[in-house]
């Protein structure tokens, strides 16, 4: 591995050209040219995020449950946390089918998205990858095709789906031909589930073998030529050489991969509007806001930053998902390969969502 | 993927049986290739493709399973801009382009001197910064509803044709896409060359002008791109703060209604559907190069 991984490393980024020393001032024009990101995601994420934060302390305008008077506001303690994460509408359970009782349901589907969408993405975008990875006629045309569904708005794919996966849709005469009965994709639990995984799995999947590609296509060939010469099997190459090599990129793909299942709300809220249990948590916070409780909701969507923020700090701390390059020489990490890929971009066609 | 069947041909003149099986278990790993590529363009055009051949289809034919309509009309797509249902698909798309133009410009603007610092300079807390940037874009959208909310309901912004209320919230999502991918485009110019023009007698103005800018030129074109495409396919917060002002293309699909309640539009969303799909397509088959690079950070050449 450390071998290899000398070889590969040649990232740039972010070390400046070597022969210009560190010119005076240097310091002072980087701030003042990062200033403005600064003031606009200060506005737009900072504020809000502590905002959120302050008013999921309020209380909600509305009956107190428990005195059954009308109360407009005021500290509410942690009873807004407690509504979700205990069930309790005031002081009882909260009544089944209302939205408090849905939480620990949003979470669980929600987890089950992620955890099902990343690991199909994986195993498909690594072997998308591998045979992208090759001398061919026609790479542009490949290319484009597969760029395709991650161009296309979520909100035209979900609906696109919604009409593939209809009841006289395109899906089920699919099935019907090799004798599978049709099916309710966006009504039925199990179908509902799959039509978004499969959705999603769809459009990211390309995503993802083009990252995978990117990392691939940094492993010199002489590594190749080396094993091939020391009488290593395909299934050896691929294990010993091109997994260890490609780790880093593939692992700062699937974080981000992660944390965008976990915010997931144009495909479910689209293509099964929550039906047969697909109320993703973001769907959850939304369906809040739409009762008029603001600060419920905003307990619920401080709930699920803590969630993504657990993850992303899980997957960078244990996971080996180093996101950010320091030269190699600033940190006491040694021997890593540079992180390929652009995985912000990811986001592009799914930003917030 | 099924193997290929191999045809077994008598052994062409001139080839020894080694040579012979060599040149078989090539064209068979050829064969699989060819298989495995036409399966990944399968992928990402069959869907698509059933979107736009739907499109054209009679309404009375939706659900018609021929490869391409029988009755081929353009009903569709004067469906899809009638207003008579309410529906305003034809405002949506002048909605989501002046968004989407605005997002872009200022992310853009912002982003390069961001992206400049962060390719080329030394300064204290560089990580710190580009740590909130990756944070950002990791952010969840859906906690910024209820705050924007207040906030924009303060500065009544979510009446009437208050562009900024969509704008606003995205650009700082593009602009964390934006940073990420110019600063690798950045980091991988010969910058060597701005002090050679200058040893030739450039002032920094030319050397900019003259030689940079048009090296910098795809890199900035690309991010543009998909700064836009960003803007373009954004619905969360898009369909919490849009009046009937600033509906955008994503909001108006979403929310298609056909002539009676219940009976779902397909073919009208199709052609909906079509219509803004189609330019981003061509953006990526005309620059399918420079935006693969572009998303893979600067790592694919060729």
């Amino acid at each position: 591995m450390s071998a290899v991984a000398q070889s590969t490393r040649g990232s740039t980024k972010g070390k400046p050209p070597k022969e210009r020393g560190l010119h005076a001032g240097q310091g002072r024009q980087g701030l003042l040219l990062v200033a403005p990101t600064l003031v606009f995601l200060a506005i737009i994420i900072i504020y809000p995020l502590l905002r959120a934060i302050y008013l999921s302390f309020q209380k909600d305008e509305g009956l107190d449950p428990a005195t059954k008077l009308f109360v407009s506001g005021g500290s509410a303690g942690l009873s807004n946390y407690t509504h979700w994460l205990l069930q309790k509408c005031g002081n009882v359970d909260c009544p089944p089918g209302t939205i408090g009782a849905l939480f620990y349901d949003a979470l669980w589907v929600t987890l089950f998205f992620t955890a099902v969408s990343v690991i199909i993405e994986v195993l498909l975008g690594i072997w998308f990858a591998m045979i992208m990875n090759r001398d061919f006629k026609g790479r542009g045309l490949v290319r484009a095709a597969i760029l395709i569904p991650w161009a296309i708005p979520t909100a035209v794919t979900a609906k696109l789906w919604y009409f593939i996966f209809a009841y006289d849709g395109i899906a089920n005469r699919l099935l019907g031909g090799v004798g599978i009965s049709p099916r309710l994709w966006t009504s039925d639990p199990w179908s509902a589930k799959f039509a978004i995984i499969i959705a999603d799995v769809w459009k990211t999947t390309p995503f993802m073998a083009l990252l995978i590609l990117a990392g691939l296509q940094l492993i010199p060939g002489d590594v190749y030529e080396a094993a091939q010469i020391d009488g290593a099997s395909k299934w050896q190459t691929f294990v010993r050489i091109t997994l260890p090599l490609v780790k880093v990129p593939l692992m700062v793909a699937v974080l981000f991969r992660t944390l965008d299942v976990l915010r997931i709300y144009d495909l479910p809220a689209i293509l099964t509007q929550g039906a047969g249990g697909t109320t993703s948590l973001s769907m959850l916070v939304i369906n809040q806001i739409r009762q008029g409780g603001f600060n419920n909701a905003s307990a619920l969507s401080t709930l699920v930053f803590l969630l993504i923020a657990f993850t992303a700090f899980l997957f960078i701390r244990f996971g080996g998902a180093d996101v950010i390059q320091r030269p190699p020489s600033s940190k006491k990490k040694k021997d890593q390969e540079p992180a390929v890929g652009n995985p912000v971009a990811a986001n592009a066609t799914s930003m917030g969502a | 993927m099924t193997a290929a069947t191999t045809t077994t041909a008598p052994p062409a003149s001139g080839r020894t049986e080694a040579q012979e099986i060599h040149f078989k278990s090539d064209r068979n790993a050829k064969i699989r290739m060819y298989l495995g590529l036409a399966a990944l363009v399968i992928w990402g055009l069959a869907p698509f493709y059933w979107m736009v051949v739907t499109a054209f289809r009679d309404v009375g034919y939706t659900f018609d399973t021929t490869p391409w309509p029988t009755h081929v009309t353009l009903d569709n797509f004067r469906t899809a801009f009638s207003t008579d249902r309410g529906n305003h698909f034809g405002d949506a798309l002048v909605h989501s382009i002046i968004i989407g133009i605005v997002t872009t410009a200022v992310a853009m603007l912002v982003g390069v001197f961001a992206s400049y610092a962060l390719a080329r300079l030394n300064f204290p807390g560089k990580y710190v910064v580009l740590g909130i940037i990756l944070g950002s874009s990791m952010f969840p959208g859906v906690a910024l509803v209820t705050p924007l909310f207040k906030l924009f309901g303060d500065l009544g912004w979510l009446t009437g044709a208050n562009y900024q209320a969509l704008i606003i919230p995205n650009i700082s999502f593009a602009l964390p896409l934006t940073i990420y991918t110019l600063t690798a485009f950045l980091a991988e110019m010969p910058w060597e060359l701005e002090e050679s023009a200058r040893i030739d007698g450039c002032t920094p103005g030319q050397a900019f002008r003259k030689i940079m800018l048009p090296l910098a030129a795809p890199g900035l074109f690309t991010t543009a791109i998909l700064a836009f495409i960003a803007s373009w396919n954004e619905y969360l917060l898009a369909q919490q703060f849009s009046t009937k002002q600033t509906q955008t293309v994503t909001v108006a699909i979403a929310a298609f209604t056909g002539a009676q309640p219940h009976q779902e539009p397909y073919t009208a969303v199709m052609a909906a559907g079509t219509i803004v799909t189609v330019p981003l397509i061509l953006m990526v088959l005309v620059f399918q190069r420079a935006i693969v690079s572009g998303l893979t950070a600067g790592g694919v050449k060729g």
